[in-house]
C-alpha cells in the first residue's frame, strides 16, 4: 500500500470535525473542554494536537471516535458522520480507527501475540489467519521475539510497540495516539515516533498525535494544531506555526526557556534563532562571532541533529550597539537563518544593558548533536556576570 | 476419642466440604451475573442503567443484611420446596447459597471494578460489544482478584456452614452442636474446631498459590 501523496489524494479529509462543542456538567456548572473546534485532516497525514494539560487535546481526540460524544457538532470520518450512527454501526466504524494511550493499556493476563490478536478475535478472523497476521505485526514493530511473554515483563517502549501493533492489526484507515510518548524517556519516544512515522510512510495510515511536547510535533507532524482553553488557537504546517508562532500558546510551547520550566525573563538583544533542517550545515555561531566581530552569548539551546540537518531553536544574547546587531541581523539573512528579535517591552527586558560576555560563545549548531539518539542539549544560560 | 466419634469425624468432614464447595459454586454461577450487571449498569460503567443498578443492589444489600441464622430458618419452606427435607448437608445447600450469592455479587463486583479504566477505554475504542467486553476483557483481566475473592467467599461460607448444625444441617457443625454442645462432649467440639481451622488454612494457602500462578501481572 504505496502512500498516495498526490495532491487530488491530500484533498480528502478523512478526519473532519464540525464546530465540536463538549460540555462536562460538573455540579452546578457547565466546563467547557471543548469549544467550537473545527479541523480537517488529509488522508495520510501525521496531523499533531499540541496543547498545555488542561487544554481539552484529550478530550478531542476521544471525540473523533466517539468514546467522549461531543456536546454539538458533526464528527465525519472517512465520509460517515459518527454521530449519526446506530450503536452496531458505530463499533463497526471504531474497527476502522486504532487508538494508542499513554499508559498503553494492553491487557494484562494475555500474551503479547494474543494482545495483537486480541482484535482480530473480537472481529470475527478466522484463527489461523488471525495468528499470521500477528505474526507479521510483530514482525513490523520488530517484537517478534516477545511474542509469547505478559506485558508485565516488557519495557515501556516494548509496551508501546505492541499497543501500535493492536491498533494496526484490523488495517485501519487512521490511528490516534493520546499522549503515546509522555510516558518514555527520550530516547525511546524518539524511536516510537520513528515507527509511527515509518508506519504512516509505509502503509499511508492518517495519524493523529496528542502531545505537549513541541519536539514530538517537530519530529513527525506534517500540520499541527494549537488548542489552549478547549479552543484551536492556531493551526498551519509545522514548520510555519514553529518559525512565526501567531499565538501566545504556541510562542509558550515553543519558547526553549519555558520548556526548561523557568521563565527566566530574557534581556533585550535577545534572538530566538530557529533552524528547520533547512539550512546549511556550517557551523553557525562561530562563524557568525569571526564574520561579525561580535561576541554573543547563548542563553538556551535544544537543538538536534536530523539526518545531518539542524533542528530546532536557540537563544543568543547580541552585545547592545546598534552596529553589532546590524552586522548580526545581516549575517542571519545571508544564511537563511530564521530569526527573532525578543521584545523588550514584552515580559523580559528588566535587566540593565551590559556588555556581552567575555565568553565567546561555542556552539556549532551542526555539531552540536552527531546522532540522533542524543535527543536534546540544553545549554543554560552562560556567560553572565 | 472412640473409633465411633472418628468415624462420624471423617464423614463431618466430607459433608463439610460437600456444602461449602457445592453452595459456593452455586452461588458463583448466580452471584457472578448479578456482580457483572451492577458493575456494567454503574453510572460510570459501559452500559449505565440506573433503574437495573438500583434494584439489583437493593435485592442485594436486602438479602446480605438478614443475619444467616435468621434467614436459614426463614427460607425453611423453600428449603423442603427445592429439596424434599430441611435436614442433612443437601438441604444445607439451600440457605448457603442464598446467603452467599450476593456476598458473591459484591465480590465479583469489587474485583471488576479494580480493572484498570483505561484498558476498559482501549476496548471501547476497539468496537467491542458488551458482551465481547464481559467475556474476553472484564472477567479475564480481573480473574486473579476473583480467585482471590472465591478463596474468601469459600472461607466464609465455611462459617455459615457450620452455623447449620443448630438446625439439622450436617457437617462438622453439626457435630460440635450435636456432641459438644448439648452432650458436653468437649473433645469432640475441640476437634471439629481444629478439623475448620485445617480447612480454612488449606483453602486460603492453596487457593491464594493458585491466584499467584494465574496472575500474570506479578513477575
Amino acid at each position: 500500500m504505496p502512500k498516495d501523496k498526490t495532491p487530488e489524494g491530500n484533498d480528502v479529509p478523512v478526519i473532519e470535525l464540525r464546530n465540536i462543542d463538549k460540555t462536562f456538567r460538573s455540579g452546578k456548572t457547565d466546563v467547557f473542554a471543548v469549544r467550537n473546534v473545527s479541523l480537517s485532516v488529509p488522508d495520510g497525514e501525521i496531523f499533531g494536537i499540541i496543547g498545555f494539560s488542561g487544554a481539552g487535546k484529550s478530550t478531542l481526540v476521544r471525540c473523533i471516535n466517539l468514546l467522549e460524544r461531543p456536546t454539538s457538532g458533526q464528527v465525519v470520518v472517512d465520509g460517515v458522520d459518527l454521530t449519526t450512527l446506530s450503536a452496531k454501526q458505530l463499533r463497526a466504524a471504531r474497527k476502522n480507527i486504532g487508538m494508542i494511550f499513554q499508559q498503553f493499556n494492553l491487557l494484562s493476563q494475555r500474551t503479547v501475540a494474543h494482545n495483537v490478536r486480541f482484535p482480530l478475535e473480537t472481529s470475527g478472523v478466522p484463527r489461523a489467519q488471525a495468528d499470521e497476521r500477528v505474526r507479521e505485526l510483530l514482525q513490523l514493530v520488530d517484537l517478534s521475539d516477545k511474542a509469547d511473554v505478559y506485558p508485565a515483563q516488557l519495557s515501556g517502549g516494548q509496551k508501546q510497540r505492541v499497543a501500535i501493533a493492536r491498533a494496526l492489526a484490523c488495517n485501519p484507515k487512521i490511528i490516534l495516539c493520546d499522549e503515546a510518548t509522555s510516558a518514555l524517556d527520550p530516547l525511546t519516544t524518539h524511536s516510537i515516533l520513528d515507527l509511527l512515522k515509518r508506519l504512516n510512510e509505509q502503509l499511508g495510515v492518517t495519524i493523529v498525535v496528542i502531545t505537549h511536547e513541541m519536539r514530538v510535533v517537530e519530529q513527525i507532524c506534517d500540520r499541527v494544531a494549537v488548542m489552549d482553553a478547549g479552543q484551536v488557537v492556531e493551526e498551519g504546517r509545522v514548520r510555519d506555526v514553529f518559525l512565526r508562532p501567531q499565538s501566545e500558546t504556541a510562542r509558550r510551547l515553543i519558547d526553549p526557556a519555558y520548556q526548561a520550566g523557568s521563565r527566566v525573563s530574557l534581556p533585550p538583544n535577545t534572538l530566538r534563532l530557529a533552524f528547520t533542517g533547512e539550512e546549511s550545515g556550517a557551523p553557525v555561531i562561530s562563524d557568525l562571532t569571526v564574520q561579525c566581530d561580535a561576541m554573543v552569548s547563548i542563553m538556551s539551546a535544544n537543538t538536534e541533529n536530523i539526518g545531518g540537518k539542524p533542528f530546532g531553536q536557540m537563544l543568543i544574547e547580541m552585545p547592545p550597539d546598534a552596529a553589532s546587531q546590524a552586522r548580526i541581523c545581516a549575517y542571519l539573512d545571508k544564511r537563511g537563518i530564521f530569526y527573532e528579535k525578543n521584545d523588550a517591552s514584552e515580559g523580559g527586558g528588566r535587566m540593565p544593558k551590559q556588555a556581552a560576555s567575555t565568553l565567546p560563545a561555542q556552539m556549532p549548531a551542526s555539531d552540536a548533536s552527531d546522532a540522533c539518539d542524543a535527543p536534546q542539549n540544553d545549554v543554560p544560560a552562560i556567560g553572565k556576570e | 476419642m472412640s473409633p465411633e466419634m472418628i468415624d462420624l469425624l471423617i464423614v463431618g468432614v466430607w459433608e463439610t466440604l460437600y456444602m461449602v464447595f457445592a453452595s459456593t459454586i452455586i452461588a458463583y454461577v448466580l452471584g457472578i451475573p448479578l456482580g457483572v450487571t451492577l458493575y456494567v449498569t454503574d453510572a460510570n460503567g459501559i452500559c449505565p442503567n440506573r433503574a437495573v443498578n438500583v434494584v439489583v443492589g437493593v435485592a442485594v444489600n436486602i438479602l446480605r443484611s438478614i443475619p444467616f441464622l435468621i434467614l436459614l430458618v426463614m427460607i425453611l419452606p423453600m428449603t423442603r420446596l427445592i429439596v424434599g427435607t430441611t435436614i442433612g448437608s443437601t438441604a444445607t445447600i439451600v440457605p448457603l447459597v442464598v446467603a452467599a450469592a450476593p456476598y458473591v455479587a459484591r465480590m465479583v463486583e469489587s474485583s471488576l471494578k479494580e480493572i484498570d479504566p483505561g484498558v476498559v477505554e482501549a476496548a471501547r475504542a476497539m468496537g467491542l460489544s458488551v458482551w465481547q467486553m464481559i467475556a474476553k476483557v472484564f472477567l479475564p483481566e480481573a480473574k486473579p482478584s476473583l480467585l482471590v475473592g472465591a478463596v474468601i467467599s469459600l472461607a466464609t461460607v465455611l462459617g455459615y456452614s457450620a452455623m447449620a448444625g443448630f438446625v439439622g444441617g450436617g457437617g462438622l457443625g453439626a457435630i460440635a452442636v450435636n456432641y459438644g454442645y448439648y452432650r458436653y462432649q468437649f473433645d469432640a467440639m475441640l476437634a471439629t474446631v481444629i478439623l475448620l481451622v485445617i480447612i480454612v488454612q488449606i483453602i486460603q494457602e492453596g487457593g491464594l498459590a493458585l491466584v499467584r500462578k494465574a496472575d500474570k501481572r506479578l513477575r
